[in-house]
């Protein structure tokens, strides 16, 4: 498989879960492990430019396929948009949550570069966060929304 | 002020302050966004094996038989631990914070259902789960003790027999206030309002679960502990209690924590079978406990069922109020509190109220279920506390038929009453509670949604609101009367300031999120002029940092804050000495100002902090001055803070579904001075959420055989994005008068004083039905159930 623009062969275990394959094997800690039964979302990264929970996809099934974790959303040393709005608006606490939170956020302004704050409530209503209430997370995307727009009036108060 | 991320880092509403207090951006996210969080489960040592923990599938039963023949023979398997092994050591049962004893391994019987019961150490994580399927026990299922109302009769089979003597399952009983002085009033009053109620078992659940990672160095002695805890100190004595292994040898790391909210304060079996299993082998070895152990074993909260009597006058004086309290405590007393407050600090159930007597009697008992009782950011129950009052004065005023706001401005305490004695015996230091009050009905517009209220009722439309005012109790606490297994609950803090002007902060606290490496800096950076950029924050580390007792109950602020501001005075006093002898002018001629020591009357001869610094390694020094500058203190705080709040809450609930909707939660806090205004406002947001959490949707509760029904996130309903409000905050200033620089505790302030708003909405809304009263949580079919006067308590 491709992860992050990289090529990664390894001979591994048939059961052997994407997310401890990119923990365990590659080291790309940043995705985290956080239920068992894909209620919380900690583990989402990018199967072929797709938000998937890693903890319910085999490594094995990702083959062939390319995989981007949030350690890939930093390129040639600058920060993605979303990166820098949850920093601006306070979008993180124990930041455990975080690099799911910023990879569906990606792929959100992906497909629509200016969301409504519903929009995106339900785009990350898959995942849980302990710390934030999510109001700062909702105001971490629209900051990254108008930053990439070239609309963003303010500093970032969050 | 621009950080090298393009991010900015400080605000123009700052008061135009280049340094200190006031809104700035975390210096600890440039990690997390990046995916370079430091977590333990990050961690990976060379040789390092994995440990998986075989539980108990029953809730109660006898252990017959157990065999580990076929886990040890597994080609992938070092090591395999059960009860008996560890009862070998010595090792079986540990001390839990409350003076009780808890088993690590059980060995003669499992008293609840995940109850740790063998332990396997294999090469990698896959393998170690499967040897657990190999080890083959023999159980005599007993009778479970589940209901809590149920637990003392006399035909209860007994949950503690490892207990010599125990002959029932009574944990303790506890009482505070005047009895007879609260009979009198009750029997002199116009009105008395009786509400039972109950607020369910909880869970935390933070979004990464406990894990440990030991590491025993057999050549240098040497145990070093990365775990998920939210007091590293505390830890490292009961592990050399527990263990054998020197305090002095002992080093336990926190590092990065994925939330706590009081689940990481208690010591766990997980953490030390790692110990032990590290011990034994020589090799670093961790535990990772997956969400349903996290879920069934790991320390709760709540499960307090409450009687409630209030009394008053027919024109709405409150007289009395008295409290009795069923509180289950599970298998285990494994609640995290002060010796001296078995019932954590529930003493604070009058609430922000001037009532003329009170008295509260708690008997706690043991069930078949998992340990715990103090966590989920409850300030040592003062959750439970906040909850009866502001349900009891809102049972109070719909019987009255007066606005629940009126009632509560009739009898809060009023400003020129502080410092405040409450009638079980708590110093509330300081607050303006109708101004605090005020701003909450200014934001919501009471008014308006009573008259909006008004028309949507005679529409057929069911529309609530509901108000909590609160009085927090948080910064445990004066040592004279406050600590956890014999340690007083002071903070240590140490500061150098380097040559080159740079400085070092240790604190004995740390963080699990709430952004100690950005606040902390900021307090030093106030009192000693350098910016926060150049100060490091060092903690969660016993290598590193001075003796205390963690973070939890809100007490960072309050106590490792004040320990902060107080080294860094002593610096300060330090510098002054130094900078008069760069003078060549008394100490007493310097005025201190902007970063620097200036002379009184001649302010162009000043020395910076940054060249008091270098002269202190470099200079020639006045006599009687060392070199260097640095300090350390222990801070032991005079008294608790009070932080107060109101909140109004307004909700929509479906009359054909009975879905309950949160459209506004209006917040204004109260947390004295605000070091940083935006950290602030992120603790409140967390907290709101955990209370429409709590008041809506999650519950721990059993079968009538104990087996836990909500061991998943499948089944423990967390609140998403999708489920809760765009918080409105807003705040009032009332510095504390004890703390150095006025500053209260705010980390749980929002969980404690939200589910109570949220329930007044909803009990308000369902006023057409004639409903007085529905337990949480408040799931449609709850719900559904009091709209149709079937209203039954929860478990």
């Amino acid at each position: 498989m491709t992860v992050n623009g990289e090529e990664v062969t390894r001979r591994i275990e048939g059961r052997l879960l994407l997310v401890h394959f990119l923990r365990d094997q590659l080291g790309l800690t940043g995705t985290h492990w956080g239920c068992d039964t894909s209620n919380c979302g900690a583990c989402v990264v990018w199967l072929d430019d797709e938000p998937v929970k890693s903890c319910t996809v085999l490594a094995a099934m990702a083959g062939g396929h390319e995989v981007r974790t949030v350690e890939g959303l930093e390129l040639d040393g600058e920060l993605d948009p979303v990166q820098r709005g949850f920093m601006a608006c306070h979008g993180l606490q124990c930041g455990f949550c975080t690099p799911g939170m910023l990879m569906t956020a990606r792929a959100l302004l992906d497909r629509n570069p200016s969301p409504t704050e519903q929009e995106i409530r339900r785009a990350v209503a898959g995942q849980i966060c302990r710390c934030t209430g999510y109001a700062s997370i909702v105001r971490s995307v629209q900051w990254a929304a108008a930053e990439q727009a070239g609309t963003r009036t303010t500093q970032g108060r969050p | 002020m621009t950080a090298a991320d393009g991010v900015p880092t400080a605000f123009p509403d700052n008061d135009g302050k280049p340094v200190g207090h006031g809104r700035m951006l975390r210096k600890e996210d440039r990690r997390f966004i990046r995916g370079r969080g430091r977590f333990v489960d990050d961690r990976q040592l060379p040789g390092m094996l994995y440990l998986a923990i075989l539980r108990s599938p029953l809730a109660h039963a006898r252990i017959t038989r157990v065999d580990t023949l076929a886990a040890e023979a597994h080609p992938k398997v070092k090591l395999v631990m059960t009860g008996a092994d560890l009862a070998a050591r010595n090792l079986a049962w540990m001390p839990t914070l409350s003076h009780d004893v808890q088993a690590v391994l059980a060995t003669d019987k499992v008293r609840f259902q995940g109850q740790e019961v063998a332990f396997v150490v294999a090469e990698d994580r896959y393998s170690a789960r499967d040897a657990l399927e190999l080890i083959d026990i023999d159980y005599e299922e007993l009778p479970a003790v589940v209901d809590v109302r149920t637990a003392l009769a006399s035909d209860a089979p007994v949950i503690r027999t490892d207990l010599e003597g125990k002959a029932d399952n009574l944990c303790f009983e506890w009482e505070t206030g005047d009895a007879v002085a609260t009979d009198a009033a009750f029997a002199a009053a116009d009105v008395v309002v009786l509400q039972d109620m109950v607020y369910p078992r909880v869970h935390p659940a933070p979004l990464e679960t406990c894990g440990a990672i030991a590491d025993y160095d057999a050549i240098d002695e040497k145990l070093t502990i990365w775990s998920t805890t939210q007091a590293p100190h505390l830890h490292r004595t009961l592990y050399a209690l527990f263990s054998g292994v020197p305090e002095h040898k002992i080093r336990v790391v926190s590092p990065d924590i994925g939330g706590g909210f009081g689940n990481k304060v208690p010591i766990y079996p997980g953490y030390l079978c790692a110990i032990t299993a590290s011990v034994v082998l020589g090799k670093p070895v961790k535990w990772t406990e997956d969400r349903s152990e996290n879920l069934t074993s790991t320390a709760f909260a709540r499960d307090y069922v409450m009687r409630g009597e209030i009394a008053a006058t027919r024109d709405g004086r409150i007289l009395g109020l008295r409290s009795t309290v069923l509180a289950d405590h599970g298998a285990f007393n494994g609640m995290a509190t002060p010796t001296k407050y078995p019932g954590g600090f529930y003493g604070v159930f009058t609430g922000s109220y001037d009532i003329e007597a009170a008295y509260c009697r708690m008997t706690a008992v043991h069930t078949n279920k998992a340990p715990g009782g103090v966590a989920y950011a409850c300030s040592f129950r003062i959750t439970e506390a906040v909850y009866f009052v502001e349900r009891m004065v809102d049972r109070l005023a719909a019987e009255l038929d007066l606005d629940p706001v009126e009632l509560r401005r009739r009898n809060l305490i009023r400003p020129d009453q502080f410092p405040y004695r409450t009638r079980t015996g708590w110093v509330y230091d300081s607050g303006d509670y109708p101004a605090t009050l005020a701003e909450a009905l200014r934001i919501a517009g009471y008014d308006d949604l009573r008259r909006e209220q008004a028309q949507r009722r005679a529409r057929g439309e069911l529309m609530g609101i509901g108000v909590s005012v609160f009085t927090e109790a948080v910064g445990a606490g004066p040592r004279a009367d406050m600590d956890i297994f014999g340690l007083g609950m002071a903070d240590g803090c140490e500061l150098r300031i380097h040559p080159t002007g740079k400085a070092v902060v240790r604190l004995s606290v740390q963080t699990q999120g709430q952004g100690h490496e950005t606040t902390f800096a900021q307090i030093v950076a106030e009192e000693i002029g350098i910016p926060p950029a150049d100060i490091e924050v060092v903690h969660g580390d016993t290598d590193q940092t001075p003796f205390g007792m963690g973070t939890y109950g809100s007490r960072s602020t309050p106590v490792s804050g004040a320990a902060a501001v107080l080294v860094t005075r002593k610096v300060r006093d330090k510098a002054r000495l130094i900078a008069a002898g760069m003078l060549e002018v008394a100490p007493t001629d310097l005025e201190w100002g902007r970063g620097a020591f200036r002379v009184a009357g001649d302010p162009a001869k000043s020395v910076a902090i940054a060249e008091i610094a270098r002269h202190a390694y470099g200079g020639s020094l006045p006599p009687g001055v060392d070199g260097g500058l640095e300090a350390q203190v222990t801070y032991d705080p005079a008294n608790l803070t009070f932080p107060n709040g109101a909140y109004i809450c307004v909700v929509d609930v479906d009359p054909g579904t009975a879905v309950v909707k949160v459209r506004r939660f209006v917040a204004v806090d109260d947390c004295g001075t605000r070091i940083n205004p935006m950290i602030v406002e992120g603790q409140v947001h967390g907290g709101l959420t955990d209370g429409v959490g709590m008041a809506l949707m999650e519950m721990i509760s059993f079968d009538e055989e104990g087996n836990c029904l909500g061991a998943s996130l499948m089944d423990y309903l967390l609140p998403t994005a999708v489920e809760v409000p765009d918080w409105e905050t807003g705040y009032t200033v009332t510095p504390s008068p004890h703390h150095p620089i006025g500053a209260k505790g705010i980390g749980e302030s929002a969980t404690v004083g939200s589910p109570p708003a949220v329930v007044n909405a909803v009990v308000d809304a369902l006023k057409p039905f004639g409903v007085r009263h529905a337990d949480m949580p408040l799931t449609p079919s709850r719900v559904w159930d009091a709209m149709s006067g079937r209203a039954a308590p929860p478990i």
